[in-house]
């Protein structure tokens, strides 16, 4: 194994910072565009698909989207363009780490972190493509991923460093990808499950007014927002299921059993079994909807759980944090 | 479905105190320090088997009611599915316009005519089946997406094995680890073991651990970065498959398991043996080299013991009590600590007992010094080749060192069933999430031949059997194909929310 490239690691620092800077960017025109942007806007955009269904089906929803509004219009288009350059950075950070430790770069926390935080602005801009109504809900998906990175920057930050020996392993490589995907996803479900929740409160008590209620009238409805949180899900459930088999492949090699209920080991399997409990509870009479939603978000306090508290204050085999 | 999502709920809940309480299976050692310092508390969770979850009972119970109430649920829906899968689609509602999905529009397309070009669109993915109604009308009614619920049977079932194959390879597995110095070696014989943990017919003697021998662990080698992390480990042996196979060379490393019939067998650990000379109180010279064990995983200080016999009842033994500095560094005056686990001019800190080092005749630690009938005769620190002399001619040398790897052999005759098992449940989840299940109906009707042209009335409905996902805009879709295919009339309507 080479040694490692310092001055590459420096410049994947760097860029990893000035990614964070356009993404901070990037929210705030999303939080502009949601303030400045017209109320009636989820109402007319929904007229419209109508429209589209009855005149011709084939047509993308992007074409459907209202008329330019001026100013808030551009703001958006101009946060979404931000985003692209954040993930185009960010993703050149990653790549420039990699090349720094000559191996696949997310072997500590602070390497995991920021991809996971890639793919959940990846899992955003990949529900933008297909509702782009969604738009101005970017904040809310930028602001737990620029912390995350803030975190992974500051706190969890390690220096690039070749891997020790349990690590070498192409294993790590597919299980460590397949992890960060899933959970990167299931972060942005996370993210719509929230938003569902304070749309299906608002839905309920028609007439109140606040914070919460004046977000709920933007949001896409209650049930657009469940079910594209459900696709998620379904999306990143068999994935999750693939790492943590990858994962029991390499602990065989490594430490000579499959699986050893090691704490990291455990709570990979606590977050699989609360995402099954999701899945069965959209499945259930009397389960589907508001109760469903907390056991996503159940599940998404599990992961935060597994990936902070447990590297750092519980300690077991998987030390791979890289802090010290 | 309530009963599973209770269960599954319970399941994740139950795993939590496995991960925050100390486990006796992991780590004995905190475990007892644990509930020592919680009192009556600890022995509380002790007694409900707090610090050993995966192995309690009341795990096993949700383990098992899960397991039952997963047949429970799985025997009738395979049978139901079965008919599902053989059952032709269900007829036409009477009005199609109910439907969550519907629209009709008119063609003039005579009936038969139309309603080929509409099989035509539909394709091989949607089951057909074409009927007549008692009106003249004729429906089609089609339906896609049967392997979503295959899928989900099939993740289910290998779900079930899965449960199966762990429970097996619990009972049929073994796992021995061995302190092996280079040079030396040792065959799979429990007796020759350092640990033991033997699954259920293991330690019943039911089934025997297969007869091979890693006849010498032939070199140890450690590789380190510039800034002193590990890179690299491997272990070279020479071994025999069965007692009876000429000699065979590998290597093992840390992510290579040696892979046998039956058997694995791990490098797991690494450490150092060093070599002394000792002149004994009558003047015999003897040679020893012991494995010590390391302090500190990252720096590999370590700590051991060589004891040395003298005549029996002579209070003439000789008790070495050592640590092993591999690149030293002062801690205090008279002690040092390591740096790094790199062997660079190492130090060996020695402290010299005489008297009788086994009293009581007990079985003791070999890394430890019973020192309660011995006096303390020196100490030093010595580099290799020194020596030191005590007054009545005991004499220590630090000869050098050799290192040891820790091998640890494994048997698990389910783990590659389970691999199967395991990759047949995330087929079946990507047909069981994956799959979209479709139920559509068309009626198409003659509409009288009262004006100059024939004309056809075709009406279309919809239903997402499972997650509708956005099934307003695939229906649209598909009824624009539909309408399309057929010679125009006049416009369509569609109607319908999700
Ligand atoms: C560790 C145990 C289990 C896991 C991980 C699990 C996982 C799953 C998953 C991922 C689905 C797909 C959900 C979907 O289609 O959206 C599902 C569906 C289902 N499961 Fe389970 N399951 C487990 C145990 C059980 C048990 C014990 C039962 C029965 C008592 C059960 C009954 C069902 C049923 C009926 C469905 C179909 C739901 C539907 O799509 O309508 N499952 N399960």
């Amino acid at each position: 194994m080479a040694g490692i490239d310092g001055s590459a690691a420096h410049l994947s620092d760097t860029v990893f910072t000035t990614a964070i800077a356009v993404y901070a960017l990037a929210m705030v025109s999303y939080v502009a565009e949601y303030a400045f942007g017209r109320r009636g806007r989820v109402a007319a955009t929904a007229a419209v698909r109508e429209l589209v269904t009855v005149g011709s089906p084939r047509t993308d929803a992007t074409t459907a989207s209202p008329p330019a509004r001026g100013g808030a219009e551009r703001l958006g288009r101009f946060a979404v363009a931000l985003t692209v350059l954040g993930v185009a950075l960010h993703a050149l950070s990653i790549a420039i780490r990699g090349i720094a430790v000559d191996a696949v770069p997310w072997s500590n926390m602070y390497e995991f972190a920021s991809v996971a935080g890639l793919v959940g602005v990846l899992a955003f801009l990949g529900v933008l493509w297909k509702a782009p109504t969604i738009r101005h809900l970017g904040g809310f998906v930028l602001l737990p991923v620029i912390l995350m990175m803030f975190l992974a920057g500051t706190v969890l930050y390690s220096k690039a460093q070749p891997l020790v020996p349990a690590l070498q392993s192409y294993w790590l490589g597919i299980h460590v990808t397949l992890v960060s995907i899933a959970e990167g996803a299931l972060m942005t479900s996370a993210v719509l499950t929230v938003l569902f929740l304070v749309k299906h409160r608002a839905d309920k008590h028609p007439g109140s007014t606040g914070a919460f209620s004046n977000l709920a009238t933007r949001l896409p409805a209650a049930e657009t927002l469940d079910k594209v949180a459900y696709r998620i899900v379904a999306f990143a459930f068999p994935l999750y299921t693939v790492a943590i088999i990858c994962g029991a492949i390499w602990a065989e090699a490594a430490w000579g059993r499959y699986w050893g209920w090691d704490p990291k080991e455990t709570w990979a399997f606590v977050v699989w079994v609360i995402y099954a409990c999701y899945l069965h509870a959209r499945a259930t009479a009397g389960w589907k909807g508001r109760a469903a939603a907390w056991v996503n978000l159940a599940g998404f306090f599990a992961i935060t759980f597994n990936f902070l508290i447990v590297n750092i204050v519980v300690s077991g085999l998987h030390s791979y944090a890289g802090l010290s | 479905m309530r009963t599973a999502l209770i269960l599954l709920f319970l399941l994740a809940v139950g795993a939590v105190p496995g991960s925050l309480l100390p486990q006796r299976p992991l780590n004995p050692g905190r475990t007892s320090g644990y509930i020592r310092a919680h009192g009556s508390w600890g022995r509380f969770l002790d007694g409900i088997g707090m610090f050993d979850v995966f192995g309690s009972v009341w795990f096993a119970a949700i383990y098992l009611l899960l397991f039952v109430s997963l047949i429970g649920c799985l025997i009738p829906r395979i049978r139901l599915h079965a008919r599902a899968v053989t059952r032709k689609p269900l007829p036409a509602p009477r009005n199609l316009d109910r439907l969550p999905e519907s629209g009709s529009f008119e063609t003039s397309d005579n009936v038969d005519a139309y309603l080929d070009s509409a099989r035509a669109v539909l394709g091989r993915r949607w089951r057909v089946v074409r009927r007549e109604d008692a009106s003249g009308a004729v429906t089609l009614s089609a339906e896609k997406g049967y392997s979503r619920e295959t899928g989900n049977l099939i993740f289910h079932v290998a779900l079930l094995a899965s449960l199966v194959l762990i429970a097996i390879g619990r009972l049929y597995s073994y796992q021995g680890s061995e302190i092996v110095v280079q040079g030396h070696g040792f065959c799979n014989v429990v007796a020759q073991y350092d640990s033991w943990q033997p699954g259920r017919f293991a330690a019943e003697g039911k089934i025997r651990p297969a007869p091979f021998c890693i006849d010498k662990l032939t070199r140890f080698t450690a590789a380190y970065t510039d800034s002193g992390e590990p890179s690299k480990f491997a272990a070279d042996i020479v071994y025999r498959p069965s007692v009876d196979d000429p000699s065979t060379r590998a290597r093992i490393t840390v992510n290579h398991p040696l892979r046998l019939q039956g058997d694995r067998v791990y490098l797991i650990g690494h450490g150092f043996a060093p070599r002394v000379t000792i002149r004994m109180p009558d003047g015999t010279v003897r040679h020893d080299t012991e494995p010590f064990v390391p302090q500190d995983a990252a720096t590999l200080q370590s700590e051991g013991a060589f004891k040395l016999q003298g005549k029996p009842g002579a209070k003439q033994d000789v008790g070495v009590a050592a640590t092993f500095s591999p690149t030293p560094v002062p801690q205090s005056a008279q002690t040092f600590t390591s740096a790094s686990p790199q062997v660079r001019n190492p130090i060996l800190g020695i402290a010299i007992y005489l008297g009788d080092l086994n009293y009581q005749g007990l079985p003791q630690s070999v890394y430890s010094l019973d020192t309660s009938k011995m006096k303390l005769s020196g100490a030093a620190n010595l580099r290799v080749g020194q020596k030191k002399t005590l007054s009545n001619g005991v004499s220590v040398t630090f000869d050098g060192w050799v290192p040891w790897a820790s091998l640890q052999v494994s048997h698990d005759p389910a783990q590659g069933f389970l691999l199967w098992s395991a990759l047949a449940m995330v087929v079946g989840l990507l047909g069981s999430l994956g799959v979209r299940r479709r139920r559509l109906w068309l009626r198409v009707t003659p509409a009288g031949d009262s004006s100059d042209a024939p004309h056809t009335v075709v009406s279309v409905g919809g239903l997402a059997r499972s997650d509708s996902g956005n099934f307003s805009t695939e229906f649209a879709a598909l009824f624009e194909r539909l309408r399309s295919v057929g010679r125009p009339a006049r416009a369509a309507v569609l109607t319908g929310t999700e």
